[in-house]
């Protein structure tokens, strides 16, 4: 990074970003950065995928303040004071949880790339609705797009962990 | 879908549903993808690339980008060490553009630095002057000549013509029509990016790449490094999806070249839209087709002619070429053909491999002409196709001979026998929508008409014409354990997951190590041509055949038995004709058997001057249904369903051919109705995913599937590629299925708006 930049966009600046129920210090920040760069390139976490850098993928989706959003579109310094929830906040690797282990059990994984910002998009609409129909499934994961697999395996993979927690909470 | 998927173990043996060994860290974001890697200090690489379709360079000045704090390096052709340019058939494409450049996004220079904003900031500091040229973007210019050559080796990548049997024979029925398509992009979700180690002494370098084939990457870059191939070591990187378009070096070279110039490890990762233009599509195809039938509607003779536009490189135009013609008459008998095929240069975007290759373009004419012929004789769409449908031993229009397994009227009558969508027109409960048009919320239900359409094709599997694209697996079974090496090129498509399939099921364990797929062992050919299965499935299926020989010889010589009695059942050596039982695990403890095995597929012809040759290896076949509703006031698609039966030889992991077929329609539908890189004057102008449209689950319907499982005698396992058939049949299906909703003739795809309302 030039000095020159440095001057007018605000380099070397240190913030924290609360990820995963942990503080964490970003150091010598660009406040141009997006919370996916910030993310994967200053954190470390590089779970959360880029594949288009314009909010259409869903790739890069994230939980802030409770909210699904494209991180590669947030600048993380925006992010500051808010919770943030990557794929790495899921669950600890090696212990997938149910939704998870649904993906790959039902075929719903073939290259990845778009599998950790589906797992949050999915996770996010079971926590909205215990009971989603194959049209709300479709309707609210369509903002992710996966290019392997035809999204069939994907639908089968929700629904049967949304069946799954329903028989278990009766 | 079937009860395909539901035959799930834990630990598979063939046949069987398992999940991937690498699922849990995909679904987890643990796993490493290519654009995941980092090292210790290293600095980030970008790419300069030309603004115009055909312009001479004038002058390059770095110095601006030199100026600039953090740039670490400033490269252009005349820092390349070795060859200047590279390419998968004739070397034809520059590393750099040092004197001309051919097509918007041709790299001019490359940069390292401390940040990607750094580099981009060095990337605009550079001046580049040029002299614009008049582009060359009609591929018909480039058949007729009237065009002066845009590069030294002509514009006329290859012309091949297929001449059979008799020329003058005029059908009482005649039907014909011109076809195009669109040029389509592969659009993986993992955008390009490697990581480039250098030696430390600079005279070698380590690249971890995602690519469909390590070793044909590996001869290109060495050869433009000025290296021998062992100094430079390829480890595959974690694919985010290929379909065809990693076949052609992208960043290779100049992540190499950055590396070993500043001597500091070097990422690379383009953007989206770097990576419209960075990589090879699909080729836009122009199609005219005449078919003569008798009266029955029986095939009598096509005269047919192809113009591929290969864009400004070579790349696989040429096979892609004579893949397209030497399918001219689909999965159907024909014994009388004319066709004349043209792979050209223009000064649009490069073209080369996506699923189907040169097969799509042909199949999308050929049905389209089954379904006019249908019309002309009076016979339904399924009707004109089981009369015609080819059978093993009959001959292509390039005289050879179908061997394989050859169900083609049995994919036609089993995807006719699955259910049409109880969804009704519209769809269920009134919502809005599930209308055309969807969240739109444009469509009127009165305006709203059904279609349903057919498509079958059939498939060329492996490399054809003389090339022998072997595969090399070496197995180890110690204490137990099997450990397989391959450098297959694992891109999504779960070979991973099969190939600890067969060392279960050949060598009777349970835990099965793979080990990195790398350039340490012998290649494995490219991860395309539907080709794995069969090639590195062959070569995993053949190292363990050999080592399991060793370990019954072992047993048979502790047990005073003959070794050719011996058999494995379960996790267990046994003698079918006594009560000898030994666990595998037994057998092989402290004892290690080792052995490597190529496996090569037969060998194929080139074609001659007529296009007559044995030039294929092998063949599948599909058929599909696809059923539509359209709004014919707003020309909206909406696709309800696609029924498909799919010659499928034996499914290894039905599970896994199920997502190869969903996922091949799925790209399919994606040409008929909505894919298309748009170029004006050879710029391009939807290099983003905000313009270029994908199939979201919104747009994806339903698909049901019959697998047809004739084991064939021809293939290690008995399993056909299932990869690209998917893709080729969908097209024509979704069209017909239009065509028959608004009673209207459509040519091209993918079909537009327009097309449907004009």
């Amino acid at each position: 990074m030039s000095d020159e930049l440095s001057d007018q966009l605000g380099s070397n600046q240190q913030y924290a970003l609360h990820v995963n129920g942990q503080r964490m210090e970003v150091r010598d920040a660009w406040l141009g950065e997006s919370l996916l760069y910030v993310l994967r390139e200053r954190l470390g976490l590089m779970g959360s995928k880029g594949a288009c850098e314009q909010g259409e993928c869903g790739s890069c989706s994230v939980l802030v303040d409770g909210q699904l959003l494209c991180s590669c579109l947030v600048l993380a310094a925006s992010a500051v004071g808010q919770p943030i929830v990557t794929i790495e906040g899921i669950a600890p690797v090696g212990a997938p949880n149910d939704l998870q282990q649904a993906f790959v059990d039902a075929g719903a994984v073939q290259c990845g790339f778009c599998t950790p910002g589906l797992i949050m998009a999915a996770h996010a609409l079971l926590e909205a609705t215990d009971e989603p129909g194959e049209f709300e499934i479709r309707e609210q994961l369509s903002g992710n797009i996966c290019r392997c697999t035809g999204y069939g395996r994907i639908i089968e993979a929700v629904q049967r962990v949304a069946v799954a927690r329903r028989s278990e909470a009766t | 879908m079937t009860d395909a998927a539901t035959r799930t173990h834990l630990r598979g043996r063939l046949g069987d549903s398992i999940a991937r060994p690498d699922g849990v860290g995909k679904v987890q974001g643990s796993f490493q993808f290519s654009g995941d890697l980092t090292a210790d200090g290293f600095l980030w690489g970008a790419t300069l690339r030309s603004p115009h379709p055909y312009a001479r360079i004038v002058s390059i000045d770095l110095s601006g980008a030199w100026a600039i704090n953090g740039v670490e390096a400033v490269v252009t052709a005349d820092d390349v060490p070795g060859q200047l340019t590279y390419g998968l058939i004739s070397s034809d494409q520059p590393v750099f553009a040092a004197d001309v450049v051919r097509y918007v996004g041709e790299p001019v220079a490359a940069v390292a630095a401390d940040h990607p904003d750094t580099c981009r900031r060095a990337l605009a500091a550079i001046v580049v002057t040029y002299e614009v040229l008049t582009p060359l973007t009609d591929p018909e210019r480039a058949v007729d000549g009237s065009h002066a050559p845009i590069h030294p080796d002509g514009n006329v990548v290859r012309h091949q013509r297929i001449v059979c049997g008799d020329q003058t024979i005029v059908g009482p029925v005649v039907v014909e029509g011109t076809y195009e398509l669109g040029m389509q992009d592969q659009a993986f979700l993992g955008l390009e990016a490697a990581l480039a180690i250098p030696d430390s002494g600079g005279d070698g370098v380590e690249l971890f790449v995602a690519t469909q084939w390590l070793h044909e990457d590996r001869k290109q870059i060495a050869a433009c490094l000025g290296f021998p191939d062992e100094k430079v070591r390829l480890t595959l990187g974690g694919v985010g999806g290929a379909f065809g378009a990693r076949e052609d070096i992208s960043l290779q070279v100049h992540s190499c070249l950055l590396a070993l110039r500043t001597g500091r490890p070097v990422r690379m990762a383009y953007s989206r839209e770097e990576s419209f233009l960075g990589h090879v599509h699909r080729h836009p195809c122009s199609i005219f087709m005449r078919h003569h039938a008798d009266r029955s509607g029986r095939i009598l003779r096509i005269e047919a002619r192809f113009v591929f536009d290969g864009g400004a490189y070579a790349s696989t135009s040429s096979a892609v070429l004579v893949n397209g013609i030497t399918h001219t008459q689909g999965p159907y008998k024909c014994e009388n053909a004319t066709v004349d095929g043209w792979a050209v240069r223009t000064n649009n975007l490069p073209c080369g491999a996506m699923r189907g290759f040169g097969v799509v373009q042909a199949c999308f004419a050929h049905e389209g002409q089954m379904d006019k012929l249908a019309a002309a004789v009076g016979l339904d769409p399924v009707a004109i196709r089981l009369l015609n449908a080819m059978e093993t031993g009959d001959r292509l229009i390039t005289g050879q001979v179908i061997e394989n397994v050859a169900p083609v009227a049995r994919c036609i009558t089993e995807t006719a026998a699955l259910p049409l969508p109880t969804e009704p027109v519209g769809g269920h409960d009134r919502d809005p929508l599930r209308l055309p048009g969807g969240a739109g919320l444009t469509a009127d239900r009165r305006h709203i008409v059904r279609g349903i359409g057919w498509g079958v094709a059939i498939k060329n599997l492996m490399y054809s014409e003389t090339f022998d694209d072997y595969s090399t697996a070496r197995v180890r079974l110690a204490d137990g354990v099997a450990s397989v090496k391959f450098a297959t090129s694992e891109v999504g498509q779960g070979f991973v997951t099969i190939a600890g399939q067969i060392a279960r099921s050949v060598l009777g364990v349970d835990d099965v190590v793979l080990e990195p797929i790398d350039t340490t062992i012998g290649s494995a050919g490219s991860t395309s041509a539907s080709r794995q299965t069969w090639m590195s499935g062959g070569a995993v299926d053949g190292a363990c055949r050999l080592v399991r020989e060793r370990l019954f010889d072992l047993v048979g010589l502790a047990h005073q038995v003959d070794p050719l009695r011996l058999a494995i059942d379960g996790n267990d050596v046994v003698d079918p004709l006594s009560t000898l039982r030994v666990p595998v695990a037994e057998a092989t403890a402290g004892v290690v058997i080792e052995e490597t095995f190529e496996h090569h597929h037969r060998p194929t012809e080139d074609l001659d001057e007529l296009g007559q040759g044995n030039c294929h290896t092998a063949f599948a076949f599909v058929a599909h249904r696809a059923v539509v509703d359209v709004d014919v006031e707003l020309g909206l698609v909406k696709v309800v369903q696609i029924a498909t039966a799919q010659d499928v030889g034996r499914a290894l992991n039905p599970l896994s051919v199920v997502g190869q077929i969903e996922g091949g329609i799925a790209q399919g539908v994606g040409l008929a109705v909505m894919e298309e890189i748009i170029q004006v004057d050879g710029h391009v102008r939807n290099a983003s995913f905000t313009d270029y449209l994908l199939p979201t689950f919104l747009d994806m319907p339903d698909v049901a599937i019959s697998l047809i499982e004739e084991p064939d005698p021809m293939a290690p396992l008995g399993a056909k590629g299932v990869g690209e058939p998917p893709t080729i049949s969908s097209t024509p299906a979704v069209v017909a299925a239009i065509r028959d909703a608004i009673g209207k003739d459509l040519h091209r795809v993918p079909v537009r708006p327009s097309d449907i309302c004009c």
